[in-house]
Order: structure tokens, then C-alpha cells, then sequence
């Protein structure tokens, strides 16, 4: 009975090899190719706009309300030990490291990655993409390049405009609900803040952006098979990006910060 | 790779020994094929007997195994991305469904090429996408829709603008009648005939509509089990000597071709 597992065990090694290799590969294309001319600005401007523009709705609500919760949540813990002149401080520091670049791009990953995975996918299944190839433009450069470097840049803005309204949020229930000061909690944020924080938070969202476009793109543009195989890369290109980014999350936290 | 040299005439398009297997399934088993410039050649054959992987061979969207494709007298097999694109700007390609880009207006669509590839400023591409759908009989206002918004038989005609927008010299078509209705169909094969006789180009169409490739082919090769079985002048495919292609032109169930219904 142990051989039929580790037959199953050595063909999930295999495909995650394989896979790994695969995207490795997409991803040095896509890097090879983005310094080299043509270059696709107006894709690009449509790109950022997609990304970032439109998702500051939702990264917004996001930030606000996570913002409030750790307000909120800090005050009933740290008032068992009067601890509640700390709050200001975790708010911050919670945001800026962690809660910022990581909620926003779960949620950047639901709808950009997907979105990007069903356009490009459809475009292959629909043989748009050998179209492109056959207008001597090349579908890596054209498709690819531009959504990748967006995602790298508008990221980190995205993620800076999270960080301040969720301080807004803390501040609003802090100062509105629990009876803070607004000039102690404001100058007790900015006090306690170190420009790491705030720093190493944009380099996640870089990183975070970087991996959401590709798994985007990647899944979308190796699909096949019709709609049940763009709906395969849409579903892949979530959750692959979803687990990339915890667990990134991690390493970079760790570069960062372990001692 | 081994293969034949260029023949002394010069072939615009001169395959020898292409072939192409996807796993154990063979698709293409050794093809010859010339096509003289100017000429239209047509290729029929059933569902899944390798037309499009032709055509995607030539094209150079998919390698072949082995075998030489030239196109005017130069290898293609194995070109990088600059030669590729360059021996591309030679080609124009109308997509079975179309592959019109969605999020583009039908206009930026026909000028694609001309901006993307070629560098013309937008007002200039502008009025050649005029000029080109005016071609395939559509009117200016059809450019500013989008293709979605448009019907199956109109967006054939976009896509047939698109691939002449760059006044190629060789012109392929993928099924250009499938999922029109036959006046459509024969509209669509009449925009063809004129479209490559305008521009003089060579063309390349693969159907199964025998209306379609008796109207739009001077030659006709039969595609058979990943070979060309058979090639000759529209004019002989009637007394072609062959039970293959007579089962294919007549579309009779009985005969030496078994539908294949299960998959291998």
C-alpha cells in the first residue's frame, strides 16, 4: 500500500516542479522582454488605471474598516492592562507592516488577478492572442509586460493611500468612540512610526503587485480548453496569487525584521 | 532537420516534409506543398485533419517537428522573435471565429497592424480602417461600435478588413464561412475573390464548405489523416481519380473516410 502513495506523492512533486519551472520561466520572458523596444505606454497608463484607480473603492473599505476593528479590538484587550495609550501605535504599526500591503493585495489578487486571467484567457481561447501574433506584435510584450509593471508600481501607491485611511479609520473610533484626544493620538501615530514600517510595507506591495499580475497573466495565458478552461485560470490565478502573497508575506517580513 | 532544398521556381510558399504530433497523436505526417505567387490555393478536409495546424505552422504560432516552410526562398523553422515579426508584416490572417479584440472599437481593430506594427499616427490609421471597411462594404459608422455589437457575419468582414489593412502578400483563411448563412457565405467568398485579386496577394484557405473552395481556390489539396492525399486545379476535383476526395466533395457518410466518434 505504500507504493501507490509515493507513485502519487512523486507525480504532485513532479507537477509542482513543473509548474514552478514553467512560471519561472514566463516570468524571465516577461522581464527579458520589458527592456527592450517596443514599449506599450498606453497600455500601460490602462493598466495602472485598472489597477489602482479602480480598485481604491474597494482597497478603501477595506483599510477603513480594518482601521476601526483594530481600534477597537486594541482597546478591549489593552485596557485589561491600561495599556490604551498604546493603541495609536499598533494601529499604525499593524497597518503599515502587515494589514496594509497584505489586505490590499487579497484583494487587488480577487479583482485584478482574476480579471486579468479571464481577459487573457478568453483572448487565447478566442485565438485573439494568435492574432496579435500575426499583426507582428508580439502577445508577451503587448499583453504581459504592461500589466506587470502596473501591478509593480501602482501597488505600492495603493497600498501608501490604504495605510492612511486605515490610520484614518483607527483615529475616527479612536478619538469619536473611545475618548482619545485627536492631537495626542495623531502625534502619538507619527511618533511611534519608523520609516522601516512604512518602508518595508512598500516593498511587500511591490513584491505583492509583481505576483498577482504574473499569476494573472500566466494563468490566463497558458488556459485552453473554452470556457471551463478560462474559468480553471481565473480560479488558479486567485489562489495561487492568494497563497503567494502569505507566503511572501513571510519571507519578507523576515528579511526585514527577524534579528 | 532533414529537407529538401528551395525549388529553382520560385515558390512564394514551399513546404517539404512538415510534420507535427501533439503526444501520440500525429496531426501532420510529412506535408509537401508549393504555392506559386498570386496563386489560391485551398485546402479542404474533415474536422480535425490538421488544417489550422497547417496554417499555424506556416504562420509559425506552432514549431513543427521537422520539415522546412519557406516563405519567398527563406527558412522560417526556427526564426527568432525579430524574424518572425519581420516575415509576419508579409502576412495577413482572417481567424475562423474572427479574433477580433474586444476591447477595441471595430476601426482601432482594422488599424491595429498599421499603428501597433507599422508606426502610423492614429488619424492616418484611421482613414486606411475607413478606406478598408469600405473594401469589405461596411460604412464608417460600423467603426466606431464595437465588435460585440456587431453580427457574425459583419464581424467576418471586419476581421477580413483587419488582415488586408497592411496590404499583405500572403493571405490566409481559416474557415471563412463556417457559421454564416450561404448568402453571407457567398458574400464573404465574393469579398475574398476581390479582396486578393486587388491586391494581388497569395492566399492560403482552409474550409470544408465546397461552394466556398470552389469559388475562392485556383487549386485545391486534400488533407487526409495529417497527408495531402490529393492537389490539382479547381477544375479537376470533380474527376479527381480519388474516392477519398469524391466521398469528401459529394459529403457522403459511406465511403474509405470513417468518422472518427470516439476520441484516440
Amino acid at each position: 500500500m505504500t507504493f501507490p502513495l509515493l507513485t502519487v506523492l512523486g507525480r504532485m512533486t513532479l507537477a509542482f516542479l513543473q509548474a514552478t519551472g514553467s512560471v519561472t520561466s514566463f516570468a524571465f520572458q516577461a522581464i527579458r522582454l520589458a527592456v527592450q523596444p517596443p514599449f506599450y505606454r498606453q497600455q500601460l497608463l490602462r493598466q495602472m488605471l485598472e489597477i489602482g484607480y479602480y480598485s481604491l473603492p474597494v482597497v478603501g473599505l477595506t483599510a477603513i474598516f480594518t482601521g476601526m476593528v483594530l481600534a477597537l479590538q486594541s482597546y478591549t484587550g489593552f485596557a485589561r492592562f491600561s495599556a490604551e495609550s498604546a493603541i495609536p501605535n499598533v494601529v499604525v504599526v499593524s497597518l503599515t507592516r502587515e494589514l496594509g500591503p497584505v489586505l490590499a493585495g487579497l484583494m487587488v489578487a480577487g479583482r485584478v488577478g482574476a480579471a486579468m486571467a479571464a481577459e487573457i484567457g478568453t483572448m487565447r481561447v478566442t485565438e485573439q492572442i494568435d492574432a496579435l501574433t500575426t499583426l507582428s506584435t508580439n502577445p508577451f510584450k503587448y499583453l504581459v509586460v504592461p500589466r506587470l509593471i502596473a501591478g509593480i508600481v501602482t501597488l505600492p501607491i495603493l497600498v501608501l493611500i490604504a495605510d492612511i485611511i486605515g490610520v484614518l479609520g483607527g483615529f475616527l473610533v479612536g478619538v469619536y468612540k473611545l475618548d482619545f484626544n485627536d492631537t495626542a493620538y495623531l502625534r502619538n501615530t507619527l511618533d511611534f512610526l519608523e520609516f522601516q514600517d512604512v518602508f518595508s510595507g512598500l516593498v511587500k506591495a511591490a513584491v505583492f503587485g509583481f505576483l498577482i499580475t504574473l499569476m494573472g497573466c500566466y494563468h490566463g495565458y497558458t488556459s485552453k480548453g473554452g470556457a471551463q478552461g478560462v474559468g480553471m485560470a481565473t480560479t488558479n490565478a486567485v489562489v495561487s496569487a492568494s497563497i503567494l502573497i502569505l507566503t511572501f508575506n513571510y519571507f519578507i517580513t523576515e528579511a526585514f525584521f527577524a534579528r | 532537420m532533414n529537407a529538401a532544398p528551395a525549388p529553382m521556381a520560385p515558390s512564394k510558399i514551399f513546404l517539404r516534409d512538415v510534420a507535427k504530433s501533439f503526444g501520440s497523436k500525429s496531426v501532420l505526417q510529412g506535408i509537401d506543398l508549393d504555392v506559386a505567387p498570386g496563386e489560391s490555393m485551398v485546402v479542404i478536409g474533415g474536422s480535425g485533419s490538421g488544417k489550422s495546424v497547417l496554417l499555424k505552422c506556416i504562420l509559425g504560432l506552432m514549431a513543427p517537428d521537422r520539415g522546412s516552410i519557406c516563405v519567398d526562398g527563406e527558412e522560417t523553422v526556427g526564426f527568432n522573435d525579430r524574424d518572425r515579426a519581420r516575415v509576419m508584416r508579409k502576412f495577413g490572417m482572417l481567424f475562423q471565429g474572427g479574433a477580433l479584440f474586444d476591447s477595441l472599437r471595430v476601426w482601432e481593430n482594422v488599424a491595429f497592424g498599421p499603428i501597433q506594427s507599422d508606426g502610423m499616427k492614429a488619424e492616418q490609421a484611421r482613414e486606411v480602417a475607413v478606406a478598408k471597411l469600405g473594401a469589405v462594404g461596411l460604412g464608417p459608422e460600423i467603426g466606431e461600435l464595437f465588435p460585440s455589437e456587431l453580427s457574425g457575419g459583419m464581424q467576418k468582414r471586419v476581421a477580413l478588413a483587419r488582415a488586408i489593412a497592411r496590404e499583405p502578400e500572403i493571405i490566409f483563411f481559416d474557415e471563412p464561412t463556417t457559421g454564416l448563412d450561404p448568402i453571407m457565405a457567398d458574400v464573404i467568398n465574393d469579398l475574398i475573390v476581390k479582396c486578393v485579386s486587388d491586391l494581388g496577394a497569395t492566399a492560403i484557405s482552409i474550409t470544408h464548405d465546397m461552394a466556398s473552395a470552389r469559388k475562392i481556390g485556383h487549386r485545391i489539396g486534400m488533407l487526409y489523416e495529417g497527408k495531402l492525399i490529393w492537389q490539382g486545379p479547381v477544375a479537376d476535383i470533380d474527376h479527381s481519380g480519388n474516392a477519398h476526395v469524391d466521398q469528401f466533395i459529394h459529403g457522403r457518410a459511406e465511403g474509405p473516410i470513417r468518422m472518427q466518434v470516439r476520441r484516440l
